[in-house]
């Protein structure tokens, strides 16, 4: 059977088991006919005309995975966590949430469960006001919807500046041979509030599994929002990771992608700029080897006008790894003084190796400050002669050419504990280590 | 200390050097000086190891031991030095881990320990002291966004500190004002000992007022055409290069 039909016959018998009277109840039924009719996205898709599914599709997936019998021990998860670092926690371990493993919080704002949210009377406003409302009706989309269970529930009350950072993190186990996951997430940011995320999908085993997760963010007035996707996982773990964030007037909201690991990793971030004076900053730091595969979807829509979005995107790819880099930028007609920058810039240190970068800038407006550019090229050769002729080896050469191409993007990070993981994982992405830290 | 016998080198089977001889001992200081195109940079790269450059034919040794096999990094264990004349930016490294890293890579290359860190400090105080260089440019990003005498002075603060034995200073006064020439030729001068050994690349008589030759070398086209003491660099200031092209012709 494949993949499709599994998850259409499975999906009679999970909402049987779901109450009737779910706010969502109505939407699941709508999502599970999107993606009947539209099924698993293919090449023939200009979104899709890099990254195929296909190989992926094949294996025979546990669609509700076994949970584990015993469970897992801080002590050995404890890397994934930034743990020198006080922070919420809201941890999966093969899709259920771990009570263990979590620091949740219901004081003064709510750090919690998408389960929690879905199931409780005193939450049924906001998810009414929010669930599914910024996401679109794509097909991974509309099958995560029909499916959503579980994930993280975040809501920060207007005014309130989170004191720490929020990690989001999912497990799995390898309990399965084979495990789809569809973790949902929500996170409302009120008026002139602020909050630092971060997340995270982690495989502790060899055995395959393919994530499909979707993620709704919404900033209100002045709303502030700092979100750093960590993506170093082990290379059975595939990832297809989609995020709508929402924005209202004056919010500013910043989204970091570090994608070192992993099989196939698909992003699709897509930001709306619904008020005025919006601040979109996208960024991302890609380093693949072997057959890796990372393909960044960007869409930022300038709906309103005085509004800046920023795209910085740099790539490292080596052996026969592949990344794709298509960009998409919309200036509706009523977003006059829009300044909307888009840079992309790769390096391919192996013949083998192969990037796809597509910049697509669709501009309705007349008076709008709009720039792109990109750039594939290798590592500077006289740059790497000038090290060399002060006594650094090739290797080590050539990791510090690296991070001074990938600099500008940590440069932003504000979390300095995750900065400095973020240069540790670089170093071992590249395999060496320096006498200091950048 | 270093020695090139009938030196052919240059690119894709071509030569830009056409048969150098150059002899340079412990303590003497050699000026090379020729016209644009020349062939002095690429001289000051083939002593250094630049993978761009082949060798066709000839020897350079260094202390007697063959070097022209080694890559860049072994020639800098062993002592070379080169000063760039357009050095590369490196942003997110700082000037002092750059440093840092330099040494103790080549201390290690060497078998030795990382150097102290208190001593490495002290040694980048003394040197940056020296050369007049503010404590806040040394955590600036390597070379990104300074100006061409900041980039040069840095060269010289690197070359302070990496103590070489042969200092290959490639057009280290371009871009230079006067004040900033006399700093860095006055840093020059103090690293100066019967130990080590100064090739200085020019195009102008000005830098060698300070860092005085005991031999100045004119180069053109691949060849050193004509060697002598620190008046034939007053001699071509005055003259240009014209009467020795004649010469050579003749």
């Amino acid at each position: 059977m494949s993949l499709k039909d599994k998850l259409l016959s499975s999906y009679l018998a999970f909402e049987d088991n779901l109450e009737q009277d779910s706010p969502i109840h109505d939407l699941r039924n709508e999502a599970i006919k999107i993606f009947e009719s539209k099924g698993f996205p293919s090449k023939k898709e200009e979104a899709w005309k890099y990254t195929s599914l296909n190989a992926l599709l094949k294996s025979d997936y546990s669609v509700f995975p076994k949970q584990l019998e015993r469970s897992i021990e801080f002590k050995e998860v404890k890397k994934y966590f930034l743990h020198d670092l006080d922070t919420y926690k809201i941890v999966f371990v093969d899709g259920v949430y771990s009570s263990f493993l979590s620091e949740t919080t219901h004081d003064k704002l709510d750090v919690c469960l998408m389960s929690s949210a879905l199931n409780k009377a005193k939450y049924k406003p906001v998810v009414e006001a929010y669930f599914n409302k910024a996401a679109k009706q794509e097909s991974l989309t509309a099958l995560n919807t029909a499916f959503a269970k579980e994930g993280a529930y975040i809501h920060i009350p207007k005014h309130k500046e989170v004191e720490k950072p929020i990690e989001i993190i999912n497990f799995s186990t390898g309990n399965e041979a084979a495990v789809f996951l569809q973790p949902r997430n929500l996170i409302v940011v009120g008026e002139n509030a602020h909050v630092q995320i971060i997340e995270r999908h982690q495989s502790l085993s060899e055995n395959e599994v393919l994530t499909n997760c979707v993620t709704e963010i919404f900033a209100e007035k002045r709303a502030h929002v700092d979100y750093y996707k960590i993506q170093n996982n082990v290379a059975t773990a595939s990832l297809i990771d989609t995020t709508y964030i929402s924005q209202e007037r004056d919010s500013d909201c910043n989204v970091h992608t570090f994608s070192f690991g992993g099989k196939l990793t698909r992003n699709n971030l897509n930001f709306y700029q619904e008020g005025e004076h919006c601040n979109s900053t996208l960024k991302g730091i890609t380093i693949l080897e072997d057959n890796q595969h990372v393909d960044h979807n960007t869409l930022v829509h300038h709906i309103a006008p005085n509004c800046e979005s920023h795209q910085d995107y740099k790539g490292i790819f080596g052996d026969a790894s592949t990344g794709v880099f298509n960009g998409r930028v919309i200036v509706e007609k009523d977003a006059q003084k829009t300044d909307a920058f888009q840079q992309n810039n790769n390096i391919l240190i192996d013949d083998k190796a192969t990037i796809n970068a597509k910049p697509q800038l669709e501009i309705f407006a007349d008076d709008v400050k709009c720039s792109h550019g990109c750039t594939i090229g290798q590592l500077d050769e006289e740059a790497m002669f000038y090290m060399r002729s002060r006594g650094i080896g090739k290797k080590e050469a050539r990791a510090l050419l690296m991070y001074a191409f990938a600099n500008n993007v940590l440069e932003s990070v504000k979390i300095p504990e995750l900065k400095r993981r973020i240069n540790k994982l670089i170093a071992n992405k590249i395999g060496v280590s320096l006498g200091f830290e950048i | 200390m270093l020695h090139i016998n009938n030196l052919h080198a240059g690119v894709e089977g071509k030569d830009i050097l056409k048969g150098i001889n150059l002899e340079v001992k412990a303590g003497e200081v050699h000026a090379i000086m020729g016209p644009n195109g020349s062939g002095k940079s690429t001289l000051a790269s083939v002593i250094a190891g630049k993978e761009e450059f082949e060798m066709h034919k000839g020897a350079i040794t260094l202390e007697g031991e063959d070097i022209s096999e080694l890559d860049p990094e072994e020639r800098a264990h062993k002592g070379i030095f080169l000063s760039f004349q357009y050095p590369v930016e490196i942003p997110g490294v700082s000037v002092t881990n750059f440093i840092k890293t330099a040494i103790n890579e080549t201390r290690k290359a060497k078998g030795l320990e990382d150097m102290p860190a208190a001593e490495m400090l002290k040694m980048i105080k003394e040197k940056a002291d020296m050369l007049e260089i503010d404590r806040k440019f040394l955590s600036r990003s390597l070379n990104e966004g300074f100006s061409g005498g900041e980039k040069k002075r840095n060269e010289i603060f690197q070359l302070a500190m990496m103590e070489p034995k042969l200092a290959i200073l490639d057009e280290t006064d371009s871009g230079l004002d006067i004040d900033a020439l006399k700093v860095v030729a006055n840093g020059v001068n103090k690293l100066r000992s019967q130990e080590n050994a100064v090739v200085v690349i020019t195009h102008y008589q000005r830098l060698l007022d300070y860092i005085v030759p005991d031999f100045v070398h004119v180069l053109m086209d691949g060849k050193i055409v004509k060697s002598g003491g620190k008046e034939l660099a007053y001699e071509l200031e005055e003259k240009g290069y014209d009467w020795i092209k004649e010469e050579v012709n003749a």
